[in-house]
């Protein structure tokens, strides 16, 4: 009897394993410049306006986007709505209970999602929403099935509906389609998630411009060092063999 | 009489300043013909050192506490000054001692220097590298994210394995039923003050032995064999100082060169140095798809996967993974050779150490995919090689047909 119910439980379960194995979507390449410092500072916007009412970046300061090119004067007046500093980092007022409750899952903080997700990913799945009535929110995503985020960018870039196609037995999404246009066209669309996806990639490690151009300067004395220690060297073996 | 002779003439009555020096440094006569592989023990040193300084400034602001220390991490990539750099130093320094170390190893398989007289030299080696696994384990942990959770979860398991107290161990080493802040806090006494004491000590006695008995070389012979007879110096040592110093500094250069091009353009190594998983914070209700440990555990990972389980227990896995490691200890009286370099030895010996390499970083390969049938098998057959090239050791170095080792250094 036992084994009857783990053989149930398993046949119930092979569906959901199937997919936790991953049927892995081809990612688009994300646009990532991170020289482009307008691109930044339009996705630092996109950022605030869209992403950071349910999502954190706890450790993300507000005075870091000085990093971009903005002034202090420029964050106050353009994004900080309301109490922040521009010291603090960029809390939420959202409670974790409350957004489990509400979404089923609490919205992760987003400082590093970069660099766990990878900017490829988060570039398909910013742009892979689409329409379905059967989830509780009306959204679901081509790169994250049953996602509990909804399409929070659907007046920008529209509805999209799935185009199927014939999979040996199964029927799996080709592409998606504009059903309703959104404020914005779709290459504007790309664009500005592009925008968005190059400022979380900046965000999940601000020090990485400095880095490589230090890392050019370190290598560059370290080149010269070579020079010298090797003709010391060779000064020194002169004598041995 | 000057000033400078007369302080070092106070100095020397009290503590043996200069004698240390010459015995150590400008005295102690290394074989001239040391090769590419003999950079990797001093780089060995180089890494330890940029390992304990860094070490010692993430401490000052890194918080070993379930619920701020994946925070402290981020804290000192961001408001930290040269916080990242610190950070990406030590990351990449972990990589980098097993790389160097690995290699260090290798320069001692090709050339026989684990042979006698060397033995002890050897087995401090081996103590040197355990150490240095449980080090670089327990300091996997702090950052505190999904791998560093799982992956210790996973490894603290093993210990579950044994019979009859096994249970009874894995909550003794955590201190807790699951990994928590408690396992966290002692990881991280472990990674900052006991494991690096006992390294340190380690360090000590491996270089106390190696300047006891001299240095071996490319060609395995004695050098001290062959001395000067009026002033009693190996006739092809040299002083370590200066010659291997200045040396050792182009070598010290090209490393920085390669260790800095990692931590400045690639910190992540693409996933192998600072794995992606491991920027998610922790998370006790979430196992992670796939978990793996960094690269340079994989070989023996994949040796505790090859085996099947017995009665539902993973303890053969378990010991034969130990086993892998215990062998080492006992390679210099496993190898029956009339020659230590590979130089001179015959193809048998040759073709048993190809394999055993091969089979050892394809060990490694496939400790980092997840576990399907085909790579079992593979997995399987690397780790009978990897056993047998120390088992049959006996055997094959006895039969194998040796050339003749030069009287002097060769080349």
């Amino acid at each position: 009897m036992k084994r009857l119910k783990n053989f149930l439980f398993l046949l119930a379960a092979a569906p959901v394993v199937a997919f936790a194995a991953g049927p892995t979507v081809p990612l688009d390449k994300a646009p990532i410049n991170l020289s482009d410092q307008d691109s930044l500072q339009r996705g630092a916007r996109m950022f605030v306006n869209y992403c950071l009412n349910c999502h954190s970046a706890s450790v993300m300061r507000y005075s870091r986007l000085q990093d971009l090119g903005l002034t202090e004067e420029q964050i106050k007046d353009n994004l900080l709505f309301a109490t922040e500093k521009p010291g603090e980092p960029m809390h939420v007022a959202m409670r974790h209970a409350e957004g489990k409750a509400w979404f089923g899952a609490t919205p992760p903080d987003l400082s590093v999602i970069a660099r766990s997700r990878g900017a490829d990913w988060l570039y398909t799945y910013l742009r892979g929403f689409y329409r379905d009535d059967t989830r509780a929110t009306g959204w679901n995503n081509t790169v994250f099935d049953k996602v509990g985020m909804p399409h929070v960018m659907w007046d920008l870039q529209g509805e999209m509906v799935p185009v199927y196609k014939k999979d040996g037995e199964h029927e799996v999404i080709e592409r998606l389609e504009l059903a309703k246009p959104g404020s914005v066209s779709l290459a504007e669309y790309d664009a500005m998630v592009g925008d968005l996806v190059n400022y979380l990639q900046w965000m999940g490690e601000p020090a990485q411009n400095q880095r490589k151009q230090l890392g050019v300067i370190v290598l560059l004395f370290l080149g010269v060092f070579f020079v010298v220690a090797y003709y010391l060297k060779k000064e020194f073996w002169k004598d041995i063999h | 009489m000057s000033a400078l002779q007369k302080m070092m003439g106070w100095i020397d009555d009290r503590f043996p300043l200069t004698a240390t020096y010459k015995a150590h440094l400008s005295e102690y006569y290394a074989p001239k013909n040391f090769n590419f592989w003999y950079f990797f023990g001093s780089l060995a040193l180089l890494v330890l050192v940029i390992q304990i300084v860094t070490g010692i400034f993430l401490t000052m602001n890194y918080k070993p506490d379930a619920a701020l220390a994946f925070i402290s991490v981020e804290y000192i990539m961001r408001d930290v000054e040269w916080g990242w750099l610190i950070r990406y130093m030590h990351s990449t320094g972990a990589s980098m001692f097993f790389v160097v170390v690995y290699l260090h190893m290798f320069r001692g398989l090709m050339y026989g220097s684990y042979r006698k007289p060397r033995e002890l030299i050897w087995i401090f080696g081996v103590l040197i590298y355990l150490v240095l696994m449980a080090e670089a384990f327990v300091g996997y942990m702090l950052p505190w994210g999904q791998m560093s959770y799982w992956g210790a979860q996973v490894i603290v398991n093993l210990f579950a394995a044994v019979p009859f107290i096994g249970e009874d161990l894995s909550i003794w080493i955590r201190g807790d039923y699951v990994i928590s802040d408690a396992t966290l806090n002692r990881f991280f006494a472990f990674h900052v003050i006991a494991l690096p004491l006992v390294l340190i000590a380690l360090v000590a006695v491996h270089l106390v032995a190696l300047h006891e008995v001299g240095s071996n070389n490319p060609d395995g012979i004695e050098i001290k064999k062959k001395k000067d007879p009026k002033t009693g110096i190996p006739l092809d040592g040299i002083p370590f100082h200066p010659y291997y110093t200045v040396k050792d500094i182009v070598g010290v250069i090209v490393f920085l060169m390669l260790f800095s091009a990692i931590v400045f353009f690639a910190p992540a190594m693409g996933g192998y140095f600072l794995e992606a998983a491991n920027f998610v914070p922790a998370d006790p209700l979430k196992t992670p798809e796939h978990i793996a440990p960094l690269w340079y555990f994989t070989p023996f990972y994949a040796i505790l996967r090859a085996v099947p389980p017995l009665f539902g227990s993973q303890f053969p896995g378990v010991v034969a993974m130990g086993l892998s490691i215990v062998f080492l200890f006992f390679l210099p009286w496993l190898d029956r050779s009339k020659v230590k370099s590979i130089r001179y030895r015959g193809p048998i010996y040759k073709a048993f150490l190809a394999a055993f390499i091969v089979s050892f970083i394809g060990l490694g390969y496939l400790g980092l995919l997840p576990s399907t049938p085909v790579a079992t098998i593979f997995a399987q057959i690397f780790s009978v090689i990897y056993f047998l090239f120390f088992l049959l050791m006996p055997w094959y170095t006895s039969i194998d047909k040796t050339k003749p080792e030069p009287e002097r250094v060769t080349g």
